[in-house]
């Protein structure tokens, strides 16, 4: 006993009815109200069994323990360094958690200085939502030279693909080094700034039109023209 | 985000957007975007958007010009254009934005004051209020071209027993006396950029604003943190020369 | 005293042309203009960002800060730029009309920034500006159960009308009542009066309200929608 009131992939509102009766249930970006789901953000509709969620298509990143993130060293103190992900929280990387082997007393600006890029997973995210940042582990460093485009968070699944399957796409077609932020924040760094630009353009379109079908045919046309 | 891409596509002379190093991004301009100004206009420079009104009134004139009127020029950076701009009375970046505008008109005669004149101890005061709306790098410019295509087309409201009658006009324009064009240039890995947008600006050395009609050159102002030479300037004027009549063009 | 015809020549129950546009400052998180006859207003969103001053930041949820202004130009004598009295109270019903649509738990310490500005005034400035707002958020991504819109509706003489224009909210045996409403739960999140008027006539003008407001979600769904349906060629 349930009707859904819209179809998969639609574009919906907030406050928005998605379904009706009790054999649904409100996953995420939804919420139940009386025997209603109800939208919870400007989002795509998609069902998953009985769950509805609504994916957003815009806003600022919400930090989550375990993403991969890129940022910016804003900060450094005894503690370690202060880091801007681009959410409205403080991320910190303390001595502890950063990759190498610091000793007391070194010069901190020697392993990351200010204005420096990094790649780093969120350990832990506090009540008071501060947000712990670590560099141990495969794949995560300093990031030397290349590009970053600044993306919207909840576009970045689209530009993963499945399993992978879209940013493999890219860094093949292109050549590129890719690395994802679960933050929105893509960096590149290509043999050529042809193929740097490449990328990026790339990357852009997916932004632009995540919503829509086809996506994946569509890219792969644009990196087999050039 | 970062600069040192920006710096390295510079030394290739490639830009983020893909323009020239002496290209302007797309410029729109749009004439009565507010029924209530006596005249008023938008200006579009690629995305950086400002929006800029002309409300005249009736004052007395300065005690050493008493036969002319006047301009006051304001800007507001309200925050609703950048989340760097915040709310308060105008700062540093408003105050300089608004007396560069002040500057290009006033020093150009771009209005001539004295026809501003009605009677003795009554002027016009012409108020010019520019609002950016989003910031996207090169508001200087931007607010010149709303300036000036505000004012080309703003007309003189009625006058009833020396009191200003709102909403009702007359037929008479302002009438400009010639249109004194903005150009701001930046300095990066030394090279010099025209339109900075906010990325460049970002990233800049150096810029310099000038303010050209006819080959006259009536302001300039310089800004960021390192020093230009002789060179640098005279290259940013002769494209400022070059690119006039170019861009005068869009206002017709 | 009696109303026979709207100066502007509009039914009592018409509202002027409306229109909504989103995306229209691309600098901020969340942008949209709403125009209602001659009322131009634009709202911007920044956030959830940094709260400064820090003793402002609430370790229990996030906050939701408006800042309503109006362009120098927008009003026949020029205003003078700066908060008015006017200003700061209008700020203060546009964050109470929106508050209880927008899901503020999980923004702990931050802030999110409503800016209205109003780019042409020929009242019903607040309502626009609470309308342009709600489809700012909206559009910002930032979680909300319901979306908000709002209208003016009062009596002039002895009618009950929607949307007054400049004319008859001057005039002398004007009643202005600004409201708003959440779409789908209709619950009225702005209610003002200045006037004199009979809680029959009240409730009237009301009922015409929420009739008006229904025709506003409308458009401000197509907005939404299509902001991003133009982006599917």
């Amino acid at each position: 006993m349930g009707k859904l009131l819209v179809k998969e992939r639609e574009i919906v509102i907030p406050g928005q009815e998605l379904a009706e009766g009790l054999d649904y249930l409100p996953g995420q970006g939804t919420f139940r109200e009386d025997n209603k789901i109800i939208a919870n953000y400007l989002g795509l509709l998609s069902t998953n069994e009985r769950f509805i969620k609504v994916i957003p298509l815009t806003g600022r990143y919400i930090p989550k323990v375990n993403d991969l993130v890129i940022g910016k060293v804003v900060e450094i103190g005894f503690y370690g360094w202060s880091i801007d992900i681009g959410s409205a929280y403080n991320a910190m990387l303390s001595i502890r958690d950063a990759a190498e082997f610091i000793e007391r007393d070194d010069d901190l600006t020697k392993y990351y200085d200010y204005g420096d890029l990094v790649v780093a997973k969120i350990n832990k995210v506090t009540r008071s939502k501060s947000i712990d940042l670590t560099t141990k582990g495969p794949g995560l460093k300093k990031l030397d030279g290349g590009k970053i485009i600044d993306v919207t968070p909840s576009k970045v699944p689209r530009m993963i693909g499945k399993q992978g399957s879209m940013i493999q796409l890219i860094k093949e077609k292109t050549g590129c080094n890719i690395i994802i932020g679960q933050n929105g924040r893509v960096w590149i760094k290509g043999e050529s700034t042809e193929k740097e630009i490449l990328a990026s353009n790339a990357i852009i379109k997916i932004e632009q039109e995540s919503h829509t079908e086809g996506l994946t045919d569509k890219i792969k046309k644009m990196l087999e023209k050039k | 985000m970062n600069n040192d891409y920006i710096v390295s596509l510079i030394q290739q002379n490639r830009r983020i957007d893909e323009r020239k190093l002496d290209e302007h991004r797309e410029i729109k301009i749009e004439y009565n975007i507010s029924k209530n100004a006596e005249g008023s206009a938008r200006c579009k420079i690629g995305e950086t958007e400002v929006l800029v009104g002309v409300k005249m009134d009736i004052g007395e004139p300065y005690p050493d010009n008493p036969d002319q009127g006047t301009i006051i020029v304001t800007a507001e950076l309200s925050p609703i254009a950048s989340p760097l701009f915040e709310l308060g009375p105008p700062g540093t970046q408003a105050t300089e934005l608004a007396r560069i505008v002040d500057r290009g008109i006033r020093e150009s005669k771009a209005i001539d004051f004295k026809k501003l004149f009605i009677k003795e101890d009554k002027v016009w005061i012409i108020f010019i209020d520019i609002y950016p709306v989003n910031d996207d790098g090169n508001l200087i410019d931007a607010s010149v071209l709303a300036a000036l295509a505000a004012l080309k087309i703003a007309k003189f409201p009625k006058i009833k027993d020396d009191k200003v009658v709102y909403g009702e006009f007359s037929n008479e324009k302002l009438k400009l006396t010639k249109l004194p064009i903005n150009f701001t240039f930046g300095k990066i890995a030394n090279k010099i950029i025209l339109d900075p947008n906010s990325k460049e600006e970002d990233a800049l050395d150096a810029r310099l604003s000038i303010s050209v009609n006819e080959g006259n050159i009536y302001a300039m102002q310089k800004g960021g943190d390192t020093g230009l030479i002789l060179e640098e300037i005279e290259k940013m004027i002769d494209i400022a020369i070059k690119k006039e009549k170019e861009i005068r063009g869009l206002l017709k | 005293m009696s109303y026979e015809k709207r100066f502007s020549g509009r039914k009592f129950d018409e509202m002027r042309e409306i229109e909504a546009k989103v995306g229209i400052i691309k600098r901020a998180d969340g942008s949209a203009l709403f125009r209602i006859g001659d009322t131009i207003a634009i709202a911007a969103v920044y956030g959830p960002r940094e709260l400064h001053p820090r003793f402002l930041q609430n370790p229990e949820t996030g906050i939701l800060r408006c800042n309503y202004d109006m362009i120098s130009f927008s009003v026949p004598e020029r205003k003078r730029p700066g908060p008015s009295r006017r200003q700061v109270e209008i700020s203060l019903v546009t964050e109470k009309a929106l508050l209880p649509v927008v899901d503020l738990k999980q923004f702990q310490n931050s802030v999110i920034d409503v800016f209205i500005q109003i780019i042409q005034a020929n009242s019903g400035t607040r309502c626009a500006g609470i309308t342009a707002a709600s489809l700012a958020l909206a559009h910002a991504g930032i979680p909300m159960r319901d979306m908000v819109s709002s209208v003016s509706v009062g009596k002039v003489g002895n009618k009950i009308l929607i949307d007054l224009d400049k004319d008859e909210e001057d005039h002398e045996d004007a009643t202005d009542i600004p409201m708003a409403i959440t779409n789908r739960g209709k619950q009225i999140t702005l209610l003002q009066l200045d006037g004199n008027i009979t809680k029959k006539d009240f409730i009237e003008a009301l009922k015409l309200g929420m009739g008006g407001c229904e025709k506003i979600a409308k458009v401000q769904e197509k907005a939404l929608k299509d902001y991003y349906r133009s982006k599917n060629e």
